[in-house]
């Protein structure tokens, strides 16, 4: 088993004293051609890792912003082999490209098959946020056949034997959930995020990185403060979702991802 | 393998949710498992249906509607002589009592039809929780009686905008509710779907529906039906009425499903006529309406309650075991079953309940009049009396097109 992109890319923000800064996109939205370019443009704005989301008509932990650039990219005719094409457009940047799936759409198209393609498009692993280890002996088989990253999540609920034995079961980083909800804008991060980071680097050695909230650059230096990658995802996608026609949702895109990329670089 | 698993029945089942909701779930698992061997817990289980929902429900033979089922004796369930109209009653007096013993002040639930969130208002009057109910929009117009019965027992409800703005939708956004609020909240899920453990619990909490009537059938007849009937949205009151027949083997258990307008026009809710697949939805591994990327297909039904593009998984444990058999019903026969019963026994069916009575029909004309066939009438029709009164063209203004 050989580290990453994603795992490179983790450890080279922090040879240069950093976080490394994650940005979330669905594929699809406003339309596959769109978020390629979108997905792009976070890269040039000095995003390290895009989360590449494939949408999905239930997507029980996403709120508002993301449940409707989900609901028009499936509108749309979005389709799973869309993520590989993304996969490939980010990897060719240069930055660390992951999937963030619920596990239906994975399980339908056979967990091997769907990693054999990921591993394909240079894509270094999953993050599952409706799939725990207890029920992913699926992935794991596949994860381990192809290398790939297994981000599964942790939350503040979560007990200690879980944390223990949900990080045993990661590979590449982990993503803890800074609160206690689903993805959307907060007006603070709160304690919550910092105190779970602190239980998890008790059990493993792997990096943390923190999402759920985190929407501005203030928010990005807090978390950057104490984890190894802050996760940004409605903000971004608020800005093509609310903008009047693709170029503009581009422009503020860029703006946003440049503002929140000074958030770890300072 | 898939035995050594949690909650599974066969390979079905499990708990495909997010890390955030485990803690709540194995707190929930490890109250229900104390609760059902408690002396305690059963005894106020048992006193409130008693003395609040009114159980157990009778029986009843219907024997002018039998005339239309091939002869066969048929004899229903009363469920919808429960408090508050159907079988939903007895599943949230159970979970409504678990809350309160897990120190929770707050519950939410789905509802389709609207029984399920009425169930829960009323549990959440009675203990004196808060209470929030989240409906689609879509069922929130079409069964509107049921939205003000909520409100006026204090409760919120939420209508939901996002999908199909049906059932699904409403659980999809529940679960948001419960990852945000787990601490002080509990799910009061309304079916025998979701993560481990709520389909043995909800199952467990109706079971007593079929131990009822198994013996006041025995008692009634001398002999155990030949068929059970009942109708299958999630699954609820089928597996409550089926649970104490699984071992009776000369007894078929027929699940009836939402046809909608009929399988080929793609617009129903039958899960197992060939048209699901086995997936994950809600938490459940189980079979789902889905294409072939795994996005979930819309289901159709004229009944709210049948709505839904899942079922619980152990009903999909029993049919591929063939355990039970499941049927299609279409929105027609189970609107022409509702007026049957209505007009020939005195009783307003629900519209779920309906397609259980549908399903009477047809498997009383196969048996003949030897034939006794128990019906599991689930809910009241008070809810449907709109959508039947414009089905069969009898609101004012609407005679020209009867």
């Amino acid at each position: 088993m050989s580290a990453s992109t994603v795992s490179k890319v983790l450890a080279a923000a922090k040879d240069d004293g950093r976080a490394a800064l994650i940005g979330y996109l669905p594929v699809g939205f406003p339309s596959v051609e769109g978020s390629l370019r979108a997905m792009e443009v976070l890269v040039e704005n000095g995003v390290d890792i895009v989360e590449i989301g494939l949408p999905y008509t239930d997507p029980l932990m996403d709120g508002p912003v993301i449940q409707t650039a989900a609901t028009r990219a499936l509108e749309g005719g979005v389709r799973v082999a869309d993520v590989f094409r993304a996969g490939r457009a980010v990897s060719a940047t240069g930055a660390g490209a992951l999937v963030m799936t619920y596990w239906n759409p994975v399980l339908r198209y056979g967990a091997d098959r769907f990693a054999a393609e990921l591993a394909g498009a240079g894509v270094s692993g999953l993050i599952t946020p409706d799939l725990v280890p207890d029920e992913a002996q699926d992935w794991l088989e596949a994860s381990e056949a192809h290398d790939l990253d297994r981000v599964f999540l942790v939350a503040p609920s979560s007990t200690p034997e879980r944390l223990q034995s949900t990080t045993a079961a990661s590979r590449g980083f982990v993503y803890a959930t800074a609160l206690m909800g689903v993805t959307g804008a907060r007006t603070s991060v709160g304690s919550a995020a910092s105190v779970l980071v602190g239980r998890v680097r008790e059990v493993t050695d792997l990096p943390v990185c923190v999402g759920l909230g985190v929407s501005t650059r203030e928010q990005v230096a807090e978390v950057a403060r104490f984890a190894d990658g802050v996760i940004v995802g409605s903000a971004l996608v608020r800005c093509l979702v609310d903008a009047p026609d693709p170029d503009t949702g581009l422009k503020d895109l860029g703006a946003l991802a440049a503002d929140l990329a000074q958030g770890v670089r300072r | 393998m898939s035995d050594t698993r949690i909650g599974r029945f066969g390979d079905y089942g499990g708990r495909y949710v997010p890390e955030a909701l485990v803690a709540a779930l194995e707190e929930l698992d490890e109250h229900r498992s104390k609760a059902m061997h408690d002396p305690g817990f059963l005894g106020e289980l048992a006193q409130l249906h008693r003395t609040y929902t009114g159980r157990p429900s009778i029986i009843t033979e219907v024997p002018r509607f039998a005339e239309h089922c091939g002869g066969a004796r048929v004899v229903l369930k009363r469920e919808d002589l429960n408090h508050t109209g159907s079988h939903k009653i007895n599943n949230v007096l159970g979970q409504a009592l678990l809350t309160r013993r897990m120190g929770k002040k707050r519950v939410i639930a789905e509802t389709g039809a609207g029984q399920h969130g009425v169930a829960t208002a009323t549990a959440a009057a009675l203990l004196g929780l808060e209470c929030v109910v989240y409906m689609g929009r879509v069922d929130t117009e079409r069964q509107a009686l049921n939205v003000a019965r909520m409100r006026l027992l204090g409760a919120e409800v939420v209508p939901v905008d996002h999908g199909s703005r049906t059932l699904k939708d409403a659980v999809n956004e529940a679960f948001r509710d419960w990852v945000a609020n787990v601490e002080d909240t509990h799910y009061v899920l309304g079916t025998v779907t979701g993560p481990y453990p709520f389909p043995e619990m909800v199952r467990d909490f109706h079971r007593i529906i079929g131990v009822e009537a198994r013996q006041q059938v025995l008692d009634q007849f001398g002999r155990l039906p030949d068929a059970v009937c009942a109708c299958v949205g999630g699954g609820s009151n089928a597996m409550g009425i089926f649970h104490r027949f699984v071992d009776d083997e000369g007894v078929r258990l027929i699940g009836l499903e939402g046809g909608g307008e009929g399988v080929a026009s793609g617009r129903h809710a039958s899960r197992f006529s060939g048209q699901a697949t086995p997936g994950v939805l809600h938490g459940a591994y189980t079979y789902v309406l889905q294409d072939d990327d795994g996005q979930t297909i819309e289901s159709h039904s004229v009944s709210a309650g049948l709505d839904y593009p899942s079922v619980g998984p152990e009903h999909s444990y029993l049919k591929d075991i063939g355990r039970a058999e499941y049927y299609p019903v279409t929105d027609d026969e189970a609107m022409e079953a509702f007026r049957l019963l209505s007009q020939t026994e005195g009783i307003l069916p629900a519209i779920e309940s309906a397609h259980a009575l549908a399903g009477a029909m047809r498997v009383g004309r196969e048996l003949g009049p030897d034939g006794l066939v128990l019906v599991n009438l689930s809910g009241r029709g008070d809810k449907d009396v709109d959508t039947a009164a414009r089905w069969f063209g009898l609101l004012p203004g609407q005679e020209d097109q009867a």
